[in-house]
């Protein structure tokens, strides 16, 4: 007689049950009593109120542990470990960290299976993505910036540690998320204080372990969880130097907010809608697959995932065919079965969220498929879901799921594609399907996103920056811009605050106007146009004596927002050559020098003869120096552990605002707009408040110069109202504003709104008289945006 | 001689014999919504062949993750690795094969799992035994007399093998021969310079006159992926032969630096699945060389579950060319049958 159990299974061929052994990692939670408090200065700390709550199996809604609720007691005893142990983290040569990091490398390695269950316990996923994925990618990222710890001194000169750091991250890569946030930080000199996730916090809580074992300093890693209110008071605490948090934009812009009022250093990974780009040239069979890697991934909570499909209209109904049937082959299931695709959902919260948007798609027309895959009965789980008859204006086209919902839409030509594809407020990512190296590399340079991924999805590395364009965010994680955004000139440090401008000479207010006086007519410069102000007002502009100038138009919030369209017309500046945009400004250079003393003249009524003429000859330098960079500010070629070709291009960010210094009005203009303007990118800057006529020599010289039109906008005015209009302008990409620190809390507050990148001097003076302050690679960082371009080749 | 793509009536009716499931093993094939015809082959369509594109980085990730996603445990496995051993084309394609080395091979195809081992598992009165016997054409007489009274078939290698480059009507006039010596099966190797010059009409004829000289036997049409180095070549090449009318897409002769690997078997089922949406006719696939282990089998076993469904599972539709592999399937059972590790000396020569 036959075993019915091996003949039955001969005859239906199903794969059966893999499970994967959770013992270790129950075992593990046991020997912790399922008890979890805050690792803080080297030891397990209780929770100040004695509060906990529950962390929970999704697959099942079983308590895994109890888990300390933090509250600003605990921050404030996080924090107070972490500024304890800064000073003998710093003092340890960068070799001494590099072995630490190296460490706790190998220390992930040696655990990774009991990390990879936990994992998967906690969040949902399915063991194949934490064992293979997730774990690994943590292990890479230790190794790779134990090697930016030992390197640290001679590939960033000048630049030091910032501080302590407060990280707030999400769940939907628990363990991997700590790796990106804790080793750029340590790595550059920096202490931690990391929060967790409410729903996943035990790996982030078994990496504290790790830093036990390997040795670590107490208070260099401190591990304090809780909920929202947790992170927010994290994120309110004057003893922290710099907020790190991934998450969702809503809780990305209220950080924004939260740190307008401080010089807390901001980096900002969020949300995604990622268009996911097939050509009709593509391998549709390959780009199926990249899809289930792309929005079946994790049960599609990937901020990065691949969540609008644009098709090519000739392949469309192919390609959606050939979809439905893989869709049909996904297994979703328990995430501890080796042979599961889709997990859990990591909360019913979310698998509300994600249940009530399909139904708001569907009851606004579009096609919601779904294939008859089997659900376990209990546990959180949601199946693989398609929606096509989907327009940009639909709701599953334009609001992040972070579920395994997939929508569909198709474009007619290469342009269209693009088109629909930046159609989104967000900006994270992209991928492009095509065998034609001229569409998918032409997609990927117009494609407004910070990683685009060519025939291939979802890949990660440390080497490689990873962050977002837009409302995605900003700042990097990953490779030599996300150790930057951990690093901070040493200089700056020890800039003096601001003084309060206008105040010497107020009092000459009244005094009659020099016999010398010129009386010219400056305008505002908009698209290459001298235009009268909206406001029909004008400006008195006196001298350092007192006497009057000349008026300079008032401009206000219409003349921004006509400056602002006319920056958004000049965009071909950004795709104009390096050699083109060089050649500009070094024709400013020799047109500069042409009028130099003319100008000297009129700026040293105001500043002095030897400013204005320093101002002149620096001005002369500083536009050789940008003209020089132009085509020397160059990007990267990543090595990443596979066959590819992963670049790093340097692109304009688009529109930027400029609050020019009130002090030196010729200098400091140059200063802040010249990188902006090598880097491609449009400008509407609002010139010195103490002298706003160096307007009118500004807008001839660029005129003359060959400048287009609305490359350069310049809006006279009162700069502290202009500013907040240009923060709150959601097609302003950028704003730097050089003024007092109330001013540049403002700006940063009313930015939340688009999340525009603000850079500002936090209400400290820089000496743009200096070389080493007033020019360089610090701007220019500043100035570009990174993007990353995965192109995986092999024929 | 012209050659046709067109079957004569009785070979259909033949292959769809096959198709239907061995008669002693009906319900091994589940039943399906829609019905799989038999291979008839088609004109050839050039605009098709030349739509083929593969991303090869894409295709290397998919089959690089095929093995990690899925896994198969305990009774299933064993399930599994049965089910891999009646997919089997035992296999022996030496220089010094002997009339007696070819008889022991077809003993061991009569009785792939030594007797301990299945009383061990409980699977006696399972239906386990080789789909065929693979020989050199001289050998076909010895195998068929060895497996008298199984229904193990009889392939042969034909056709010039393994370079295949005799003159076309030397390799058409063995492939009869091997017929006539009553081979059921022919393995016979495409012109890889054809591929090369992407001259599919010689490539075509060269197949369909194959088939034709095939008559009742069924014909595998090896592509040599070793040789033709590029996936896009492979799924090109795989396009063709179908059109003309193979019953099988064969990867290597076994001969070629690289043999079977599993993106190239991923190209060539995808290829056999956009043959079987666009026209409704079944091919079958054949991964041969360099299989060794029952890793390996599981691996083939879950890409052809994946990527064309369950009716790909089946003898009629999937081979395994290997002569090394069934002594560590053998290995792994006697495993699972008595808990301890086995050793290859245990089990009886292939």
């Amino acid at each position: 007689m036959a075993n019915p159990s091996v003949a039955e299974k001969f005859r239906s061929m199903e794969y059966g049950a893999a499970p994967e052994d959770p013992a270790h990692a129950n075992r593990w939670l046991d020997e912790h009593r399922r008890r979890f408090a805050h690792y803080i200065g080297g030891r397990w700390k209780a929770p100040a109120q004695g509060r906990y709550f529950a962390t929970v199996d999704p697959s099942t809604g079983e308590k895994l542990a109890d888990i300390a609720q933090g509250s600003a007691a605990d921050v404030n005893a996080a924090v107070k470990a972490a500024r304890a142990a800064l000073p003998r983290w710093q003092a340890l040569a960068p070799h001494a960290r590099a072995r630490f990091l190296y460490a706790l490398a190998r220390q992930v390695q040696k655990h990774s299976r009991r990390l990879a269950v936990l994992e998967s316990l906690d969040n949902g996923k399915p063991i194949r993505e934490s064992r293979d994925i997730d774990i690994p990618l943590v292990a890479r990222h230790f190794y790779h910036h134990a090697g930016w710890a030992q390197l640290l001194q001679g590939e960033f000169p000048g630049y030091s540690a910032c501080g302590v750091i407060g990280q707030i991250i999400p769940w939907n890569f628990p363990l991997l998320m700590v790796a990106w946030k804790v080793a750029p930080a340590l790595a550059a000199g920096n202490t931690v204080v990391l929060k967790p996730a409410e729903f996943t916090p035990l790996t982030a809580l078994a990496f504290a372990g790790l830093c036990e074992e390997v040795g670590l300093p107490p208070g260099v890693v401190n591990v304090l969880t809780g909920d929202g209110s947790t992170g927010a008071a994290l994120v309110a605490h004057p003893g922290v130097d710099k907020i790190a948090f991934t998450g969702s934009t809503e809780v990305g812009r209220a950080i924004r907010r939260a740190t307008a009022d401080s010089h807390k250093k901001l980096s900002l990974e969020l949300g995604g809608k990622s268009p996911f780009v097939v050509f009709e040239d593509a391998d549709l069979d390959s780009a199926v697959e990249g899809l289930v890697d792309g929005i079946w991934l994790n049960q599609g909570q990937v901020c990065c995932a691949g969540s609008r499909l644009l098709m090519h209209e000739s392949i469309a109904a192919s390609l959606v065919k050939k979809l439905q049937a893989r869709m049909s082959t996904l297994r979703v299931g328990a995430p501890l079965d080796k042979s599961t695709d889709i997990g859990a959902i990591v909360a019913p919260v979310q698998l509300e969220r994600i249940s009530g948007l399909v139904r708001q798609g569907v009851a606004e027309g579009a096609s919601c498929w779904q294939p008859d895959v089997a659900l376990p009965a209990k546990g959180l789980y949601y199946p693989p879901t398609l929606f096509t008859n989907v327009h940009p204006a639909s709701i599953v086209a334009q609001t992040e799921i972070f579920g395994p919902v997939l929508a569909a839409m198709t474009f007619r030509t290469p342009a269209e594609a693009v088109e629909l594809a930046n159609n989104t407020a967000y900006g994270l990512a992209a991928s492009v399907w095509s065998e034609s190296i001229n569409v998918a590399l032409q997609v990927a340079a117009q494609v407004k996103a910070g990683v685009v991924w060519v025939n291939s999805t979802n890949l990660f590395d440390a080497a490689c920056g990873f962050g977002g364009y837009r409302e995605s965010g900003f700042g990097r994680e990953g490779g030599r811009e996300g150790m930057r955004g951990y690093l901070q000139p040493t200089w700056l440090r020890k800039a003096p605050p601001l003084r309060a401008a206008g105040s010497r000479r107020r009092a000459a207010a009244a005094a009659a106007p020099a016999a010398d006086a010129i009386d010219r007519t400056v305008k505002l410069y908009i698209g290459g146009k001298q235009v009268r102000p909206d406001s029909g007002y004008s400006l008195e502009c006196r001298s350092a004596a007192g006497g009057l100038l000349g008026e300079a138009p008032l401009g206000n919030r219409k003349d921004i927002r006509n400056a602002v369209e006319a920056a958004r017309r000049a965009q071909a500046w950004s795709t104009a050559t390096t050699h083109q945009r060089a050649q500009v400004l070094y024709y400013a250079a020799e047109n500069l020098a042409q009028r130099g003393t003319e100008i000297a003249a009129r700026l040293a009524a105001v500043v002095g003869r030897k400013q204005a003429a320093d101002e002149v000859r620096l001005g002369i330098q500083r536009l050789f120096t940008y003209a020089a960079w132009t085509d020397k500010y160059e990007g990267a070629v990543h090595s990443p552990p596979f066959r590819n070709i992963a670049v790093a291009m340097n692109e304009a960010i688009g529109t930027a605002g400029v609050i020019c210094p009130a002090d030196a009005p010729l200098l400091g203009f140059l200063s802040l707009v010249l990188p902006l303007v090598a880097a491609g990118n449009c400008v509407v800057a609002v010139p010195s408040a103490r002298y706003p006529l160096v307007a009118g020599d500004l807008y001839q010289l660029f005129d003359t110069s060959d400048v287009p039109g609305g490359v350069i906008n310049i809006v006279t005015g009162h700069p502290a109202e202009l500013a907040k209009v240009l923060a709150e302008h959601d097609d302003v990409d950028a704003l730097w504003c050089y003024g007092e620190a109330s001013l540049c809390a403002e700006t940063k507050r009313l930015s939340a709104g688009n999340l525009k990148q603000v850079w500002t001097n936090d209400g400290r003076r820089l000496d743009f008289f200096s070389a080493l302050q007033g020019e360089g690679r610090f701007y220019l960082d500043h100035a570009f945006q990174v993007k990353n371009i995965w192109v995986p080749y092999g024929e | 001689m012209s050659p046709s793509p067109v079957r004569p009536p009785d070979a259909i009716a033949r292959r769809q014999d096959l198709l239907a499931p061995f008669d002693e093993r009906r319900e091994l094939v589940p039943v399906q919504e829609s019905a799989l015809l038999a291979n008839r082959g088609m004109a050839l369509n050039v605009d098709w062949v030349d739509s083929v594109r593969i991303n090869t980085s894409a295709v290397e990730r998919r089959a690089g993750t095929l093995g990690t996603r899925r896994t198969v445990k305990k009774d299933w496995q064993v399930a599994w690795l049965l089910r891999a051993i009646t997919c089997m084309d035992l296999t022996t394609l030496s220089g010094d094969d002997t009339d007696e080395r070819v008889r022991r091979l077809c003993a061991k195809a009569r009785r792939p799992v030594a007797q301990s081992i299945a009383a061990g598992l409980g699977i006696e009165d399972l239906p386990v035994q080789v789909a065929a016997v693979c020989v050199y054409h001289q050998f076909i007489e010895t195998a068929r007399r060895a497996l008298e009274g199984t229904s193990i078939r009889v392939a042969a290698v034909s056709a010039g093998f393994p370079a295949g480059l005799n003159a076309l009507p030397e390799r058409l006039a063995e492939v009869r021969r091997s017929g006539d010596a009553g081979a059921d099966e022919i393995d016979i190797v495409i012109t890889r310079a054809h591929v090369f010059a992407a001259d599919w009409p010689r490539l075509y004829e060269e197949v369909a006159a194959f088939k034709e000289a095939c008559g009742q036997a069924h014909l595998k049409a090896i592509l040599g992926t070793g040789d033709l180095a590029t996936l896009r070549n492979v799924g090109r090449a795989s396009l063709v032969a179908m059109m003309a009318g193979a019953d099988f897409i064969k990867t290597s002769t076994g001969k070629e630096a690289v043999n079977a690997t599993l993106p190239v078997g991923l190209v060539m089922v995808r290829a056999i699945r956009e043959y079987r949406e666009r026209t409704g006719m079944a091919v079958g696939f054949k991964p041969a060389g360099g299989l060794r282990t029952a890793r390996q089998a599981l691996d083939w076993l879950a890409l052809m579950k994946e990527e064309l469904g369950d009716r790909w599972l089946a003898p009629q539709l999937f081979r395994l060319g290997a002569s090394g592999m069934l002594g560590d399937i053998e290995r792994q059972l006697e495993f699972h049958s008595s808990g301890r590790y086995s050793a290859g000396y245990h089990h009886p020569l292939a």
